[in-house]
């Protein structure tokens, strides 16, 4: 049966032909659809794993107990992963581990576009690279006999092009992969020094080299001879930019296998054409390869580092073609940036702390929170990484008080990326006394990457109950004090204004919870699609006052202040700051 | 030679599915498909795209600037902001609405005036369609998608496509006659 599959989707697929078991991610773009795919079979234990180091972890044990295993995570997510990535590459594994890396060229939604193919060749783990849907489908299924024969994690290397691009795939039945003997083995599975010494040496010694001689002679590697005066060695979706550009008129060493690299059919095909081009994306890691072979070739001097490849780039950049023509207008036309959503619970706490905006520095993080930087409200002064408004705050506030800069600083973190990174940061802050204000953000979902739910929401993958994590008692655990905590419904405008006041004024840690749940989880669509506020158009001076909450319902057009009522949900933040009673809520006032 | 489609629109206005419905029709009609669909931050109200290329065999799914045949927006706006990507005899299909990106609304920059005057004076296969309009008449806003779809198959070069059928697998049930209907009607548009 032939399926139309994103390569997520294509993903799921293949682990659940190749007979996985166990897979865990933690969301982030562009790999979450992967995990969420993968819970639709009732085969796999499907699990959110609390991040992307936990899920790693979670996997490798599975994988050491015997049974295939899979493991999903945004490029980034490999950072926070990297610990015992680097270690289980030495341990290897029992049943298959699988992990699957999804790099963002282009950073349609990240903060950095870090090539992780580079930690296969790091972290010497094997990688594959498939291209389109139908690879990732076959490749998954590959990866998991080579973690089996090879005794050691693979590494699929996707990128959000192949990540969110559908194609046709051919679907095949289940192989069921029964559970492998466990046996204690603490030469293979407890790395300290005694064991690990011998294991690196094995690792060098004996699994690299048989990895390079499976990569020089598997079909995940392939040559296709056509016209052999330019000769084009890619993977992944390069693969097909560079087919769509010189299509027969170039021969083609294409690589799906890409740690160790095909160091023979690399020095074959380089014999065999006339020039030799690199094609990848972002950074020079295949050329970095075969230029260390001391074979010539035209990489990077030519095709750019930065961003995503497209087959009129690698025109421009290789055979130094024009443009195409291109239709122009003579407009000038407005960006239309992401923005906080109408009756997004965000809106109401930043619209707070954003009057206090010459006296504070404010650090946020990874979430759709970040969108508070934006203006009207531009509250956002850093954002780094997941964890780093709390702990990035603690650095800031020392050198504040170094400095003598009379300045609070609040830091801003969501509930999934509390549980992700913040409570380490925050246990950090008490610990060390700090005078910040750390504002958890819980909307009760994980809501940037599309509504995954968290260990505080009560429900799991599968929307089965849960335990729930209770931050306000975490809190109180790590030691900030009652009076210094205020949890707050960000609708009421009064209470959250107190809340900030409260905490700015204060000389001890201090941690704001706003809870109200995400405008568009369905259950709250459902509940509040007959809200809306209106203006009242005589009673409204045209002040303009609730154009600075930076509502997208909101919008002077014609000389009026209009609000649109399919996008309102009536969270009444607007009325509040309204200083002329000029807007009417039709739900029963709050 | 592949042909490609570029559908542009503002975060919740239901690009996505129609790109769907069209990519799956054209697979069961026997094309070779690829569909890129780049969401990252877009729920947000941000500009959204998605790329549909069909034909013998694809290969690289993006579309580049001066390179789409059809260029679909579900805002005027955006027909502009990614005009570029169409070719020069490209077709545009483009919807009469407009939506205030936020710093318009907030006051901090101008929606263009004049978009469709720009628009038909630079393009020659331009068909505008008041698909919100319809939508609103129809009963149900959230239709005009299926409106933008029925308005466009037509220019696709392919038949015996059963496109209702592909509304029906890809829609609820309950929603099946509204959207079957606003189907038709953009057919006749």
């Amino acid at each position: 049966m032939k399926n139309l599959l994103t390569g997520n989707e294509a993903i799921a697929r293949g682990a659940y032909e190749a007979g996985c078991l166990v897979a865990c991610a933690y969301p982030g773009t562009p790999s979450t659809e992967i995990l969420e795919n993968v819970s639709q079979y009732d085969e796999i234990r499907s699990e959110w794993s609390t991040n992307e180091k936990v899920a790693l972890e979670v996997a490798s044990g599975a994988a050491i107990a015997g049974a295939r295993s899979l493991v999903a995570m945004k490029h980034v997510g490999l950072n926070v992963a990297a610990d015992p990535f680097f270690t289980i590459a030495y341990e290897g594994i029992n049943g298959g581990l699988v992990i699957i890396t999804a790099d963002e060229p282009g950073m349609h939604s990240s903060q950095n576009e870090q090539d992780n193919r580079l930690y296969a060749l790091h972290a010497k783990v094997a990688m594959v690279e498939p291209s389109d849907s139908q690879e990732c489908k076959d490749f998954t299924k590959k990866a998991f006999g080579i973690s089996e024969t090879f005794d050691t994690p693979v590494l699929i290397r996707m990128t959000t092009r192949v990540c969110h691009s559908k194609g046709i795939v051919e679907l095949e039945e289940r192989e069921e992969a029964s559970i492998k003997e466990y046996t204690k083995d603490t030469s293979k599975y407890i790395m300290v020094p005694a064991n690990s010494k011998p294991k690196h040496i094995e690792m060098e010694t004996e699994r690299i080299p048989k990895l390079r001689d499976y990569s020089n002679t598997t079909s995940l590697n392939s040559i296709k001879y056509n016209d052999k005066k330019i000769g084009i060695i890619t993977s992944g979706i390069s693969y097909h930019h560079a087919r769509e550009v010189f299509g027969d008129n170039a021969s083609y060493l294409k690589i799906g296998f890409s740690y160790p690299l095909p160091d023979k059919l690399i020095e074959e095909f380089a014999e065999e054409v006339e020039t030799l081009y690199i094609i990848e994306e972002n950074e020079p890691y295949i050329e970095t390869f075969v230029k260390a072979m001391g074979i010539d070739c035209i990489g990077k001097e030519a095709i750019p580092i930065c961003g995503e490849l497209s087959p009129q780039i690698i025109k421009e950049s290789l055979l130094k073609e024009e443009e195409n023509e291109i239709l122009k207008l003579d407009l000038n036309i407005p960006i239309r940036p992401p923005a906080l959503c109408a009756g997004c619970p965000h809106r109401g706490i930043f619209y707070e702390v954003s009057k206090y905006k010459n006296k504070i520095v404010s650090t946020s993080d990874i979430g759709c929170y970040t969108l508070g930087m934006a203006p009207p409200l531009g509250v956002g002064d850093t954002c780094i990484c997941m964890g780093a408004g709390v702990s990035a705050g603690i650095g800031f506030d020392r050198v504040n008080q170094m400095a003598e800069r009379d300045k609070k600083v609040f830091g801003f973190i969501g509930d999934s990326t509390f549980f992700h990174s913040g409570i380490t940061g925050l246990i950090d802050a008490v610990y060390n006394g700090t005078n910040m204000v750390v504002v958890i953000l819980d909307n009760r979902i994980t809501a940037m990457t599309g509504h995954q739910e968290n260990p505080g929401t009560g429900k799991n993958i599968i929307g089965q109950e849960a335990p729930m994590v209770d931050i306000e008692s975490m809190v109180k655990t790590i030691g900030i004090k009652q009076e210094n905590i205020r949890v707050i419904d960000p609708y009421k405008l009064d209470e959250t204004k107190a809340a900030v006041k409260d905490a700015y004024e204060a000389n001890e840690p201090f941690v704001i919870i706003t809870k109200q749940p995400c405008a568009l989880i369905k259950d709250v669509q459902k509940k509040r699609k007959d809200l809306y506020c209106q203006v009242d158009q005589e009673k409204c001076t045209k002040c303009k006052t609730c154009l600075r909450i930076g509502c997208p319902a909101i919008s002077f057009k014609d000389g009026e202040v209009t609000i649109d009522e399919n996008q309102c949900n009536g969270c009444t933040v607007c009325l509040q700051v309204c200083p002329f009673d000029a807007i009417e809520f039709n739900g029963e006032s709050r | 030679m592949a042909k490609s489609i570029l559908l542009v629109g503002v975060g919740g206005q239901g690009t996505i599915l129609v790109s769907k419905i069209l990519s799956q029709g054209l697979m069961k009609g026997g094309y070779d498909v690829k569909m890129s669909e780049i969401h990252g931050m877009s729920q947000r109200g941000g500009s959204v795209t998605t790329q549909i290329k069909f034909g013998d065999k694809v290969y690289s799914p993006s579309i580049d600037k001066g390179e789409a045949d059809i260029l679909i927006a579900f805002e005027k706006l955006e027909a502009a902001r990614y005009l570029d990507h169409l070719k020069k005899n490209g077709i545009l299909i483009v919807n009469d609405e407009e939506i205030y990106p936020m710093p318009v609304s907030s006051g901090l920059a101008e929606y263009p005036q004049g978009v469709m005057k720009a628009l038909t004076d630079t393009i020659d296969n331009i068909k505008i369609i008041q698909a919100t309009k319809i939508a609103k008449e129809l009963g149900e806003p959230r239709c005009h998608n299926i409106i933008m779809l029925g308005s466009m198959v037509k220019f696709l070069g392919v038949k015996d496509i059963d496109w209702v059928e592909m509304i029906k697998q890809n829609l609820p049930e309950k929603v099946h006659k509204i959207n079957i209907g606003a189907f038709k009607r953009g057919q006749n548009l």
